[in-house]
């Protein structure tokens, strides 16, 4: 039966084999191989691989550093995700009306979005520099304090997601006021002649008929902030002190740097794990509050 | 339940585009008023201005004494059911129902008792808890009728609530319509472009062109006394036969007082005609005919006539109705006599 039916469809095998080699080749035996080199010591230059076991899986999770670098992405992505979508939304709603300001505000705000992250991590540099810096130069002649931003382990982290929260938000807003323009007006007509003042309006009408396209952000930025490298890579390189060290960056440093590849490797198996938990966690909480048309 | 006024009112969009000129329109505590019309002749802003849903450019609009021509929509103690019945998706139709009555702070044991009696008015009981998706569109129109009855409003406002259900159902739900009306007693102002709809529901019928209202009155009133051309032409089932006299004057007469004999006092005209199609409408037949007045309709019981057969027509002078230059009709009988001669000379 199975067979027969395989048969049948040799054609529309055919036809898929390439792409299921691509996915073979490029998604399924690096995974494979992360795992295996996961599973060593080695140093990318000696031909000597020596199999450790889960050793490296017990070492990492008793390192102070690798938890303080778990830490600092746990940080990153919990105070972008959660600023990045709020503010995109407030923004969004007020965006979403057709005036030539509007449309300008939107399409700044969006610009971020495509420059390369490299372009955008220095010129926040430029504007985050301690003597000539335009922040600390606004703050100064607010009558605040000047701070050190990159330079400093209390700050550093705050200021690299001050960039990836500047740089997301575009993205954000434009995908807010497509989910919001999507809402018809007749709907918010009916909430008027049901008394529903603009805070109901927003609690009751447009956050539950937004929740696809928030549900959707939220995946999205979860993924991306965990991912986070760029900025961190131009900007601190994952210190002062390792208070910026994130897991991709510590995974790059790991093994490009001190070539410790069977740790890289752990770490990037755990980067699996947590963001394959995440998206699974948003899945079996949020999906429920979700209201699809 | 409340008189309606319109003073005056205009509607401009971006600042040149006149919708509607100097509406003035009264409409009677506890009727049931019917707006028709072709689409784009102004009903529907006119009932979105008395909602609230529209600014109002120039005039005053009452709501009994009261002026609400700045008050907000849900202040006017009216509601309003729309064609696409704007029912909230995200809601259960208990929560629909209930999410005006919330804000409007009635107490929850009221609220409750509420809900429960609009559900079974509505014939939707076992569905309270149901999403609409859940919903067919003519138990949608049901739950969007059942939040307008909730809300004890005065007036309640239908922006051609049945355009979206198939013909059965429309026609059931239009008799349901008239029902809930003898039962609540309350005014009610329906827009629909369907006269058949205007003429079954309303018991006046306002008919607007353009902006502007052309004839305002009971639904047998406009049909028997049409004012102008358009008025004779836009209502009926098809509408008046309009001919143009080389003189710039129109005659007219409906398609059911054409017939294929002649009665026994006959007094009227006659003309040859060739069938150019025939339509079966269950009891009724309606033929097109070409004539030497161009081609015309005809309502009849009478099927025996095929297409291409050659037939005699029959009006009588008393069912002809003669309209002037402007497209006015005209009452004034010497006239009519002038106007009748060359008909029948033509």
């Amino acid at each position: 039966m199975a067979v027969s039916r395989m048969k049948k469809n040799h054609t529309a095998y055919l036809f898929v084999l390439p792409a299921l080699l691509g996915c073979l080749l490029f998604t399924v035996y690096p995974v494979g191989y992360v795992i295996y080199l996961s599973l060593l010591s080695w140093d990318l230059i000696s031909p000597d691989k020596i199999f450790v076991g889960l050793d490296n899986y017990k070492n990492l999770l008793t390192s102070p550093e690798f938890q303080r670098v778990l830490l600092n992405s746990f940080t990153y992505m919990v105070v972008t995700v959660a600023i990045s979508i709020s503010v995109a939304l407030l923004l969004a709603v007020w965006l979403n009306k057709r005036t030539k300001l509007h449309s300008f505000v939107q399409t700044s705000i969006f610009t971020p979005h495509i420059i390369s992250l490299v372009s955008v991590a220095m010129l926040w540099m430029w504007i985050m520099d301690p003597e000539y810096g335009l922040l600390n130069y606004i703050l100064s002649w607010l009558g605040g304090p000047r701070l050190l931003w990159l330079d400093s382990p209390d700050t550093a982290l705050l200021s690299v997601m001050i960039v990836g929260i500047w740089k997301v938000i575009g993205y954000n807003v434009l995908i807010l006021v497509a989910g919001l323009q999507s809402i018809p007006s007749y709907i918010y007509e009916s909430a008027k002649l049901d008394m529903a003042n603009k805070l109901t309006t927003f609690f009751k009408i447009t956050i539950p008929l937004l929740s696809p396209t928030l549900f959707f952000l939220f995946i999205v930025n979860v993924t991306s902030s965990f991912q986070v490298f760029d900025s961190v890579r131009v900007m601190t390189q994952g210190g002062p002190v390792n208070s910026t060290n994130v897991l991709v960056h510590w995974i790059y440093q790991t093994g490009f740097e001190f070539y410790r590849i069977g740790e890289a490797a752990t770490g990037s198996v755990f980067l699996f794990i947590i963001v394959a938990l995440a998206t699974f966690a948003n899945f079996k909480l949020l999906a429920s509050k979700v209201h699809y048309q | 339940m409340a008189k309606i006024q319109f003073k005056d009112v205009t509607k401009v969009y971006d600042k040149k585009n006149k919708v509607i000129e100097h509406l003035n329109l009264e409409i009677e505590n506890g009727s049931f008023t019917v707006l028709v019309g072709p689409s784009g002749c102004g009903k529907t802003t006119a009932l979105r201005m008395l909602a609230g849903l529209e600014e109002v450019s120039a005039g005053r609009i009452f709501i009994g004494d009261e002026d609400v021509t700045v008050k907000e929509p849900g202040d006017r103690e009216i509601a309003m059911v729309f064609q696409n019945y704007a029912i909230y998706p995200h809601m259960t139709i208990r929560e629909n129902i209930d999410f005006g009555l919330k804000n409007a702070k009635v107490p929850k044991e009221t609220r409750e008792q509420i809900v429960k009696e609009v559900i079974t008015l509505v014939g939707l009981e076992g569905y309270e808890e149901v999403k609409p998706s859940k919903l067919s569109g003519g138990q949608r129109q049901r739950v969007a009728l059942a939040r307008a009855i909730s809300k004890k409003p005065k007036v309640f406002l239908m922006d051609e609530p049945l355009s979206n259900l198939d013909a059965k159902l429309r026609n059931q739900m239009r008799t349901e319509l008239i029902q809930l009306h003898h039962k609540l007693k309350s005014t009610f102002i329906y827009v629909t472009h369907d006269q058949i709809e205007a003429m079954t529901m309303g018991d006046k019928i306002v008919i607007m062109n353009q902006g502007e209202i052309h004839q305002a009155g009971s639904p047998r009133e406009i049909y028997n006394d049409p004012r102008n051309i358009f008025v004779a032409q836009f209502i009926g089932d098809p509408g008046m036969n309009g001919i143009k006299l080389t003189s710039g004057y129109t005659f007219g007469f409906r398609p059911r007082k054409v017939t294929f004999q002649k009665s026994g006092e006959f007094n009227g005209i006659e003309f040859k005609g060739i069938v150019l199609t025939r339509e079966i409408l269950g009891s009724e037949v309606l033929y097109c005919l070409d004539t030497a007045f161009g081609k015309i309709m005809l309502k009849t019981n009478d099927e025996t006539h095929q297409s291409d057969d050659q037939v005699m027509l029959y009006v009588e002078k008393s069912d002809l109705y003669f309209f002037d230059r402007e497209e006015n009709r005209i009452y004034d009988k010497e006239q009519i006599e002038t106007l009748y001669k060359e008909v029948v000379s033509a």
